[in-house]
């Protein structure tokens, strides 16, 4: 696949001066849109996790006429409900030296220098309102004996500042911006739809102005028409079919705009996480991931010796290999996400790892117990090690955990301004959709903070001043609206008629499985190259052989997901495109061409520090660099040992 | 319905002790039955106060029933389509589920038993007997099969107390430490059933004669 | 090991609907209960017939999403478990497993095992929520709160809104569901403002949506996938019975 360089961007929209004030002046320099108008001006929003949940609420209470949309049967299950670990906010209650300076200086250097000053500081700014938002409505956080609330530092940050709801906290989020929804709902402010899919945007004179859905239930074709679109869709992890992400999480929403238009920035930065639950068979349909908080207190070890076949209580303390307290002996078995997932791997590659393929390493309890007495790790560990009872069928009290990376999140997402506007206008992208605020790194926590931080407190505000000029957009063009609904049913129709030998599952799992190996952990040119000629052999194989039952005017699940996986191969192609030409590594982009002696990534500043905004035109990819300025947070190699 | 249940409770209890009476002799329990006619004598009329007791109990009888069938209804209204598989009950409770049933059955019960006690139709003493020989003669030891019926109803009528005692303070909203309400609701059906049972034993086994 | 699946299958709401029997091979004992389902459809799709149609999402047992009564028990055999984290350990070769829908009329089948729950959605809409426009709540710090009174509001709160109490329910009532929404809000002082109306709109549109009435049962907390407590259910009766009286 080629591609060609377009026009660098220029302008992010974020203000200038010091960047303390930078969202303070933008704040006031939004127009405001008069109440009566209010009434009269549509959004949609697609997507109800903590993004797009909070999203609509806000919008819904500040007047505007809101429509909102979900896949799934209810606003509440959207996949933010899985988030454990909790949210970050730089509260400082602990008085442990935090600020919302040291917040935005450990995000943009946990984002390993790819993320924008201007917007981490905003995210920094916005964190304290959001846990005022939460406990106001309700949210059950942790709290100490004294009533007030209780944080834990998480991910290896210095400080405390994550709080939580025992390991629940993006349920107990989630409820609280559902709740919020709910209301306006009742009000009449939003009006909900359940079971859709959106699977076209509408651009009409060069705005975004509207939506083609499929009612899930029915299969029938809808067009929803407004003044502004807002994706909130979440990200594209199951690209790798196999990921921590829920079953119905897709691209479709954001790729479509894509097609239409929209900037896809840093597409190939993807998270892995160290601490899943490996993989058990075949069918294995997705990973469950276990809390970070398990490493503070568990100890990763492999055998020392290749094809040791041992159950684990018989191999020796002296032929075990510590090996993240032997590679990292200032951060142990606490260094980041992206180093401890690679050292996973490397150990796996050299034959040394346990369970099933030897995809596996050994989370080992045994001295935290010994050390703190079985009642205290069953109190802090206890429904963890249940929810690995329930799916292993091993006692991790008797026998350690056996975990495995796997993909988690997606840092890249749609290009947004600061204003979190694509480069349509008046498409909105919050969330993990976007390419968002954590660089080529999310720290641990910082999601959810993201997704609340764009829906409560900064698209209300930014969407306002797009649409304050909402009386002077033109008459939607019929012509537009037209076309993109009979695309869409077009693609419905091809998808049932090719009738071929191969359900979509199993070409997701074939693309997943490509992917994994050269666009996942570890990137090689020689890899990504290969993939790049496979994928389109793959997805031509798809389009001729692909076996869809059914017919679209039911609930058809199979329709469902081959639709969602077509999409999957096109941003696969991009993923690849977009490893491939970033010959750094950076946070969790990582090619094995660019590492230092010890094997550790090597970020390639003079070249690299900018933001990949990919085009999609008709003789294939665009990319437009943005350049990154560091003007406060000077940018330094990560070291962990 | 927790209401209704509420008050037969109450005269369950006065009911019981007024049965235990019978081991202070024939004396003290027709003087007792007496007593419960005359209470309240000028001032109401003859057995005025019994008729407004019994009165009550009717209602009540009556709100108990007819709240059963209008949650028995909700309930089919609920699920217009059954279960294929056999459903499987999971809490832990032959009381709970007995409730419907053991209702109707205790309500039987309560006919052949005014039949017997009250009335004396049922009774080999008949209408004329004093209280106490209509007891003596219902129960005596030929008749034990009279005795295993009255057994298996009250027994009956503990399991459907050990549920509805506790249900009835859940549903008024005064039960939050459910285990302790629990013990305390199970406590009580057991006296009751313990209270009932002795005197009709008593007087199978030869006791009381 | 190979298992017999008598399955419901309901083309759409006008369909009568049916046990079907399916006999499916070689399933691992490490394979989720959704899995199996998974590799069963896979098949159907290859042989042009339509597959089961089942919710499901996260599949780590915390969006609500999966339902299924599997031998007469909401959500299978073993406890404070969801339908995606049953594992096929719990059966051995040769069982047959009947597998069915919510039944609720509030709950009317869409097809096969999917129903519609958005019943649940209408009782919270009715006042599951404190009233906090965004921006304008004061200081996390400013209204401290009892640690027990913390926690126990968030063992109601963990409710993932599944159903399996209503489906569990031989009164097809959803109390459980409602009385946890009530008691989590209504245990934190953010709660007080609206805790007696709440009680009563959510209470009364329960009510309408055609549930049944609760006899304190106790089959909903057995097989609540959270193990929501029955105390929920008299807290939201004190509730209701206070704000009654309170307007007559
Ligand atoms: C297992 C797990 C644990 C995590 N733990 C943490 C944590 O501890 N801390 C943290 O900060 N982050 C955590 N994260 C990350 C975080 O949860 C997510 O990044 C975040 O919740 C995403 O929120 P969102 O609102 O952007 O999207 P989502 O919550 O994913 O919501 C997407 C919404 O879009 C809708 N949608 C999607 N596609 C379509 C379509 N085509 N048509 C219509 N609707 C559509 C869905 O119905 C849904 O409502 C975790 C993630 C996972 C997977
Ligand atoms: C074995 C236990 C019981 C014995 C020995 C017993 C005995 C009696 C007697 C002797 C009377 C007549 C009293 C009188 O005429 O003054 C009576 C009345 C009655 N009993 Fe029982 N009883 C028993 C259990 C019950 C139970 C379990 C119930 C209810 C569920 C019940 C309900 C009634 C009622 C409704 C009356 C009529 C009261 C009235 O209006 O006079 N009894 N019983
Ligand atoms: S109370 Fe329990 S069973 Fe009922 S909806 Fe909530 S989690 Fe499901
Ligand atoms: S699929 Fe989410 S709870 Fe089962």
């Amino acid at each position: 696949m080629n591609y060609r360089e377009g026009e660098p961007i220029k302008d992010t929209k974020a203000p200038e001066g010091p960047i303390e004030d930078r969202w303070e002046k933008r704040k006031f320099s939004a127009r405001l849109v008069n109440p009566a108008n209010k009434r009269k001006i549509n959004v949609i929003v697609v997507g109800t996790g903590l993004a797009g949940g909070s999203a609509a609420a806000t919008l819904g209470e500040l007047g505007y006429k809101v429509k909102s949309f979900c896949y799934q049967d209810s606003p509440r299950r959207a996949h933010s409900i899985a988030a454990q670990g909790g949210i970050n906010a730089a509260k400082n209650y602990r008085g442990d030296g935090d600020s919302i300076y040291r917040l935005f200086y450990d995000t943009v250097k946990g984002g390993d220098f790819r993320a924008r000053e201007s917007n981490v500081y905003r995210l920094a700014q916005v964190s304290v309102n959001i846990i005022d938002q939460a406990v106001a409505q309700g949210v059950p956080f942790a709290r100490e004996y004294g009533g007030l609330l209780d944080t834990r530092s998480f991910g290896g940050a210095q400080v405390s500042r994550t709080f939580y709801a025992r390991g629940q906290t993006g349920q107990q989020l989630l409820l609280g911006a559902y709740s919020a929804l709910e209301r306006q709902i009742a009000a009449g402010t939003v009006e909900m739809h359940t079971r859709h899919e959106m699977l076209e945007l509408i651009v009409s004179d060069g705005r975004a102005r509207g939506v083609v859905v499929r009612d899930m239930v029915t299969g029938e074709v809808e067009t929803h028409l407004a003044d502004a679109v807002v994706l909130a869709t979440g990200g594209y992890g199951n690209v790798f079919f196999l990921s921590t992400n829920a079953k119905g999480c897709n691209t479709t929403a954001i790729w479509r705009a894509h097609q239409k238009g929209a900037m896809f920035a840093n597409p190939c930065y993807t998270q892995i996480h160290p601490t899943c639950i490996p993989v058990s068979g075949e069918y294995q349909s997705k990973l469950t991931l276990m809390s970070e908080s398990l490493r503070n207190d568990g100890r990763v070890w492999v055998p020392l010796h290749k094809g040791d076949q041992r159950p684990a209580g018989e191999i020796p303390e002296d032929e075990r290999d510590y090996y993240l307290e032997r590679i990292y002996p200032a951060f142990g078995n606490l260094v980041p996400r992206d180093i401890a997932s690679r050292a996973a791997k490397n150990v796996c590659d050299e034959g040394r790892g346990v369970g099933p393929g030897g995809l596996g390493v050994y989370l080992d309890f045994a001295d935290a117990i010994a050390r703190l007495g079985r009642e205290a790790v069953e109190k802090k560990y206890g429904n963890l090690f249940e929810m690995y009872e329930r799916i292993t069928g091993e006692d991790p009290y008797t026998q350690p955990m056996r975990i495995y990376p796997a993909v988690h999140y997606t840092m890249g997402g749609l290009w947004v301004d600061y204003d979190l506007q694509s480069s349509i206008p008046g498409l909105f992208v919050i969330g993990e959709a976007n390419f968002s605020d954590h660089g080529a790194n999310r720290l641990g926590a910082s999601a959810l903070m993201q997704g609340l931080a764009d829906g409560y407190f900064v698209l209300p505000t930014t969407i306002g001043d797009y649409l304050a000029d909402a009386h002077r957009f033109d008459a939607i063009d019929d012509q537009q609206v037209a076309e993109a609904e009979i695309a869409v049913k077009n693609r419905i129709e091809k998808l049932l008629s090719v009738n071929g030998t191969r359900t979509a599952d199993s070409f997701h799992r074939e693309l997943g499985k490509l992917m994994w190996d050269y666009c996942g952990m570890e990137r090689t040119e020689e890899g990504l190259r290969k993939a790049l000629e496979r994928i389109p052999e793959l997805r031509a194989e798809f389009w001729r052989d692909v076996k869809v039952s059914g017919v679209n005017e039911e609930l058809n699940q199979a329709l469902e997901r081959a639709g969602r996986v077509a999409d999957f191969f096109d941003l696969a192609e991009l993923m690849c495109l977009d490893a491939l030409h970033r010959t750094e590594s950076c946070g969790g982009h990582f090619r094995a061409e660019s590492q230092d002696a010890d094997g550790e990534a090597l970020r390639d500043d003079e070249h690299f520090a900018y933001v990949a905004a990919w085009e999609s035109t008709p003789d294939g990819p665009v990319l437009h660099k943005e350049d990154l300025q560091y003007e406060y947070v000077k940018m330094t190699q990560r070291s962990y040992k | 319905m927790a209401v209704s249940g509420a008050v037969l409770v109450f005269f369950l209890v006065a009911h019981m002790a007024g049965n235990l009476k019978i081991f202070a002799g024939a004396e003290s329990f027709n003087g007792y039955a007496a007593w419960l006619r005359e209470v309240g004598y000028p001032l109401l009329p003859h057995r005025g106060l019994l008729t407004l007791l019994e009165a009550g109990l009717v209602v009540a009888i009556a709100a108990h029933m007819y709240s059963a069938i209008v949650l028995a209804r909700r309930a089919a209204h609920a699920r217009p389509v059954k279960y294929a598989a056999k459903v499987r009950s999971r809490a832990d409770g032959y009381a709970t589920r007995t409730m419907r049933w053991g209702g109707v059955i205790i309500f039987f019960f309560v006919i052949y038993h005014l039949l017997d006690m009250t009335f004396g139709v049922a009774n080999p003493e008949g209408h004329a007997a004093t209280p106490f020989d209509r007891m003596v003669a219902g129960f005596e030891p030929a008749r034990w099969y009279i005795t295993v019926f009255y057994v298996i109803s009250v027994v009956m009528v503990g399991l459907h107390l050990r549920h509805g005692l506790w249900s009835a303070l859940q549903t008024l909203g005064l039960a939050r430490r459910h285990p302790v309400l629990k013990a305390g609701a199970t406590g009580l059906s057991a006296l009751l059933t313990i209270g009932f049972l002795v005197v009709p034993l008593a007087i199978t086994f030869g006791v009381v004669r | 090991m190979n298992l017999t699946l008598k399955v419901w299958r309901q083309s759409g709401p006008d369909d009568d609907g049916r046990l079907v029997r399916y006999e499916i091979e070689d399933v691992s004992p490490d394979m989720s209960f959704l899995e199996m389902l998974d590799v069963l459809n896979e098949r159907l799709i290859l042989a042009g017939d339509d597959p089961v149609a089942f919710d499901h999402d996260c599949r780590e047992g915390i969006c609500g999403m999966c339902s299924m009564m599997i031998d007469g028990v909401a959500h299978g055999p073993q406890k404070n478990t969801t339908t995606c984290q049953l594992h096929m350990r719990h059966y051995k070769d040769g069982d047959t497993i009947v597998i069915e829908p919510w039944r609720a009329r509030p709950f009317p089948v869409v097809k096969d095992l999917v129903v519609d729950r958005s019943a649940f959605d209408r009782i919270i809409q009715a006042g599951g929520f404190i009233s906090v426009p965004a921006g304008s709540a004061p200081d996390a710090h400013a209204t401290p709160v009892p640690k027990l009174d913390a926690d126990a509001a968030f063992d109601a709160a963990t409710c993932i809104g599944c159903g399996a109490c209503v489906a569990a329910c031989p009164n097809g009532s959803a109390s459980l569901f409602t009385a946890a929404k009530i008691t989590h809000l209504g245990l934190l002082p953010q709660g007080q403002p609206e805790r007696g109306s709440r009680a009563r709109a959510m209470v009364e549109q329960m009510d309408e949506e055609g549930f049944g009435g609760c006899t304190n049962t106790g089959e909903c907390t057995a097989v609540c996938p959270k193990g929501i407590p029955l105390d929920t259910i008299a807290r939201m009766n004190a509730d209701y019975l206070r704000a009654s009286r309170k307007s007559g």
